[in-house]
C-alpha cells in the first residue's frame, strides 16, 4: 500500500473529516451549480414581497428588497469561497517559494529571510491589511475601478499576509530533507538545483503543505468576512457571505432569518475546513511541523 | 531538547537569578522591536498620504481658499518628506498631532478618552478566556477519554469556527432581543459587560482549552510528576505546585497573538455592541481619511502588540529552565 492509499484509508475512518469533506463538496457545488438551476436571480427584486420569512416559494426566505436569500447565499459563496481559494493559492506560492529558498540555501541568506518573517509576524497584520483595503477603495474611487479590483486587492492583501507560517513549515522540512542521503545522491549525480527543489523535495514536502493549505483557506475565509463585516471587503452589488451576515446583523431584529441562514452556512464551512484539516493532520502524520 | 532537565527547584515564587544568556535574550528582542516599529510607522504613513483625495475633499461646500487655509494649517502643504520628519519628531515627544476630523481635539485627547473603553472590554475579555479556558482544559486534561473530557472539547472546536461577528449578534438576538436579560447595545451598566466580553472571549477561551488540555497532559505523563506522586503529595499538590507551571507554557505563549486577536476583535465588538472604544473610533477613521488619528491609533496597536509579545516571550523564558539553556 503506498503512503496516499494509507492516508486516504486512515482518513476515511475519521468521520468528523469524511463529514468535512462531504459537506465541503456538497455546498462547493451548490454554490457553482446553484444559480444557474434557480428560476429567481440573486439580484431579482419584489419589492411588493419585502423581508418574508422561509416559504415553499423561498426556502430561505427573501430579505427586505423581495430578492430571494437562497439565491443571495449561494452567489456569496461563489465570492467566498473564490476569495479563500486565491488568497489560499498566493499565500502558498509565496510561502512555498520564500520557505524553500531559505531552507535550500540556508546560512546568511537564511537567516535574514528567516529575521523578515519574524518581524513580519510581530506586525499587527489585520489592521494592516485594514489600510490596505482602505487604500485601494480611494484609488478605485478616484480612477472609477470596478468591483473587480476590489476583489484582486483582497485577494493580494490577505495572500500576502498569510503566508508566514507556511514558509516557516516549509523551511523546515527543506532543511530536514537537505540531510538525507537521496538529496546527498542528487547533488554527486550533478543534478541541477532547480531539479532537486522541484522534482526531489518538493513531492516530499507535499503532506504537510496539503494539511496547512487546508487549515490556510478557513483563516482567509474568515479574514475575508471580517473585513466585509466592517464594510470593507467586497462591495455591493457583489456579495459575500461576510456582507450578508453584516446585513442581517442589521436587521437581525425584525427579520432573524436574515443572520441565521448565513451565518450557519459560513459557519458550518468553517467547521468542515477545520475537521477536514485536523482529519488529514493525522492521516498524513504531520506533527509538530512548525520548525 | 533534553526532557529530564525540567527540574522542580526553579518555582516563581523561589526567584531564580537572571542568567546573562536571557538577558542577551531580552535586549536583542528590544533590539528587534525598535526596526519593526520604524517601518509600521513610515509604510503607514506614506501609504496614507499617497491615497488620492486629501481628508478635506469630502467636504463640498469648502471653497478653493479655505482649502489651502486648512492645509496650510495643519502643514499638508509643505513637501512629503518634511512632513514626514515633522511627524517622526512630534512623534518622538510623544505628540500624535491634532486629528483632521475632530476640530481643535487632538489624536492623543482622543486616545485618553476611547482607549480606556476598549481595554476595559479586552480585560473582560481575557478574563473570561482565562477562567472557562483554564477551568475546562485542566478537567479535560485530568479526565482524559470521558464525558468531562468529550464535550468540552467539542464545544470549544465550535467555539473556535465560530466568528465573532456570527456568535455577537445571535447571543444579542437570544439574550437581548428574545429573552430580555441583557441591552442589545450600548455600554452604561455592569450588565452591558457581559455580551461583549463573552463575544470576544469566547473564541480565545476555546483555543485556551485545547492547549491546557494537550500541555498538561505531556507534563502529566512525565516522569517527575510520578515521582511526586510517589513521595505521597496530594493530587492537588502535584498539580498546582508540579504539573501548572509547565502545563501551562503553552497558554502563556498563546497570550501573544490573544491579545493582538482581541484587538483587531474589537473592531468588530464594538461595532456590534455601540461601544465608544478605540476599535470602533480606528474604522471610523480609517473611512473618514483622518490620517493623523489612524497613524496614531496603528502606532499605539502596534507598540501593544509588540511590547505584550516581548513580555510574554521573557515570563516563558524565565519559567521554563529548558529554554534559559538555548538561547
Amino acid at each position: 500500500m503506498s503512503l496516499w492509499q494509507d492516508a486516504w484509508h486512515r482518513l476515511c475512518r475519521n468521520r468528523l473529516a469524511l463529514f468535512g469533506g462531504v459537506t465541503l463538496v456538497v455546498l462547493a457545488v451548490a454554490c457553482l451549480v446553484g444559480p444557474w438551476l434557480m428560476s429567481t436571480g440573486y439580484q431579482e427584486q419584489n419589492l411588493q414581497l419585502g423581508a418574508s420569512p422561509p416559504s415553499a416559494e423561498h426556502w430561505l426566505g427573501t430579505d427586505v428588497l423581495g430578492r430571494d436569500m437562497l439565491a443571495r447565499i449561494l452567489y456569496g459563496g461563489r465570492i467566498s469561497l473564490a476569495v479563500g481559494l486565491c488568497a489560499t493559492f498566493v499565500s502558498l506560492t509565496i510561502g512555498i517559494v520564500w520557505g524553500a529558498v531559505a531552507g535550500f540555501f540556508g546560512g546568511k541568506l537564511d537567516a535574514v529571510m528567516m529575521r523578515i518573517v519574524d518581524i513580519l509576524y510581530a506586525l499587527p497584520f489585520t489592521i494592516f491589511v485594514i489600510l490596505l483595503m482602505v487604500f485601494s477603495d480611494a484609488i478605485a474611487k478616484q480612477y472609477n475601478l470596478g468591483a473587480t479590483w476590489n476583489l484582486l486587492i483582497l485577494f493580494a492583501a490577505i495572500g500576502a499576509v498569510e503566508w508566514l507560517t507556511m514558509a516557516r513549515i516549509v523551511r523546515g522540512q527543506i532543511m530536514a530533507l537537505r540531510r538525507q542521503e537521496f538529496i546527498e545522491a542528487a547533488f554527486s549525480l550533478g543534478l541541477s538545483r532547480r531539479r532537486i527543489i522541484f522534482r526531489h523535495m518538493l513531492p516530499n514536502i507535499l503532506g504537510p503543505v496539503i494539511v496547512y493549505t487546508t487549515l490556510t483557506i478557513p483563516a482567509v475565509m474568515l479574514l475575508e468576512a471580517f473585513l466585509s463585516f466592517l464594510g470593507l471587503g467586497v462591495q455591493p452589488p457583489m456579495s459575500s457571505w461576510g456582507s450578508l451576515i453584516k446585513e442581517g446583523a442589521d436587521k437581525m431584529e425584525e427579520y432573524p432569518w436574515l443572520l441565521i441562514f448565513p451565518g450557519t452556512i459560513f459557519s458550518l464551512t468553517l467547521f468542515s475546513l477545520n475537521f477536514l484539516g485536523d482529519g488529514l493532520r493525522d492521516a498524513l502524520d504531520v506533527r509538530a511541523s512548525k520548525d | 531538547m533534553e526532557r529530564g532537565t525540567l527540574s522542580t527547584r526553579h518555582l516563581p515564587g523561589a526567584g531564580p537569578s537572571i542568567p546573562a544568556s536571557v538577558l542577551r535574550f531580552i535586549a536583542s528582542r528590544i533590539l528587534q522591536a525598535v526596526p519593526t516599529l520604524f517601518v509600521l510607522i513610515t509604510v503607514t504613513f506614506f501609504m496614507l498620504r499617497a491615497v488620492p483625495g486629501g481628508p478635506f475633499s469630502a467636504e463640498k461646500a469648502v471653497t478653493p481658499e479655505v482649502l489651502r487655509n486648512l492645509e496650510a494649517h495643519y502643514g499638508l502643504d509643505k513637501p512629503l518628506f518634511e512632513q514626514y520628519t515633522a511627524y517622526l519628531g512630534s512623534l518622538l515627544r510623544g505628540d500624535l498631532g491634532p486629528s483632521f476630523k475632530y476640530p481643535n481635539r487632538t489624536v492623543n485627547e482622543i486616545i485618553a478618552q476611547k482607549l480606556p473603553v476598549s481595554l476595559e472590554m479586552g480585560a473582560w475579555a481575557l478574563l473570561v478566556a482565562l477562567v472557562f479556558g483554564l477551568t475546562f482544559g485542566i478537567v479535560a486534561s485530568l479526565r482524559p477519554n470521558t464525558a468531562l473530557d468529550y464535550i468540552p472539547s467539542a464545544v470549544s472546536m465550535i467555539g473556535i469556527c465560530l466568528p465573532t461577528f456570527v456568535l455577537g449578534p445571535l447571543l444579542v438576538l437570544l439574550f437581548a432581543i428574545t429573552l430580555g436579560w441583557f441591552n442589545a447595545s450600548g455600554w452604561y451598566g455592569p450588565s452591558d459587560r457581559v455580551l461583549p466580553a463573552i463575544t470576544l472571549g469566547g473564541v480565545y477561551a476555546a483555543y485556551i482549552a485545547r492547549l491546557t488540555r494537550g500541555g498538561m497532559r505531556e507534563i502529566l505523563s512525565q516522569d517527575f510528576i510520578r515521582t511526586a506522586r510517589a513521595k505521597g503529595a496530594s493530587e492537588a499538590r502535584v498539580i498546582l505546585r508540579h504539573a501548572l507551571k509547565g502545563g501551562l507554557l503553552p497558554v502563556i505563549s498563546f497570550l501573544g497573538p490573544a491579545m493582538a486577536g482581541i484587538i483587531s476583535g474589537s473592531f468588530v465588538i464594538e461595532t456590534i455592541f455601540q461601544i465608544p472604544g478605540l476599535g470602533r473610533e480606528f474604522v471610523n477613521s480609517a473611512f473618514n481619511r483622518d490620517y493623523t488619528l489612524v497613524t496614531g491609533t496603528v502606532i499605539l496597536y502596534a507598540v501593544l502588540i509588540i511590547g505584550f509579545n516581548l513580555l510574554v516571550d521573557i515570563v516563558v523564558v524565565w519559567l521554563d529552565p529548558r529554554l534559559r539553556h538555548q538561547h
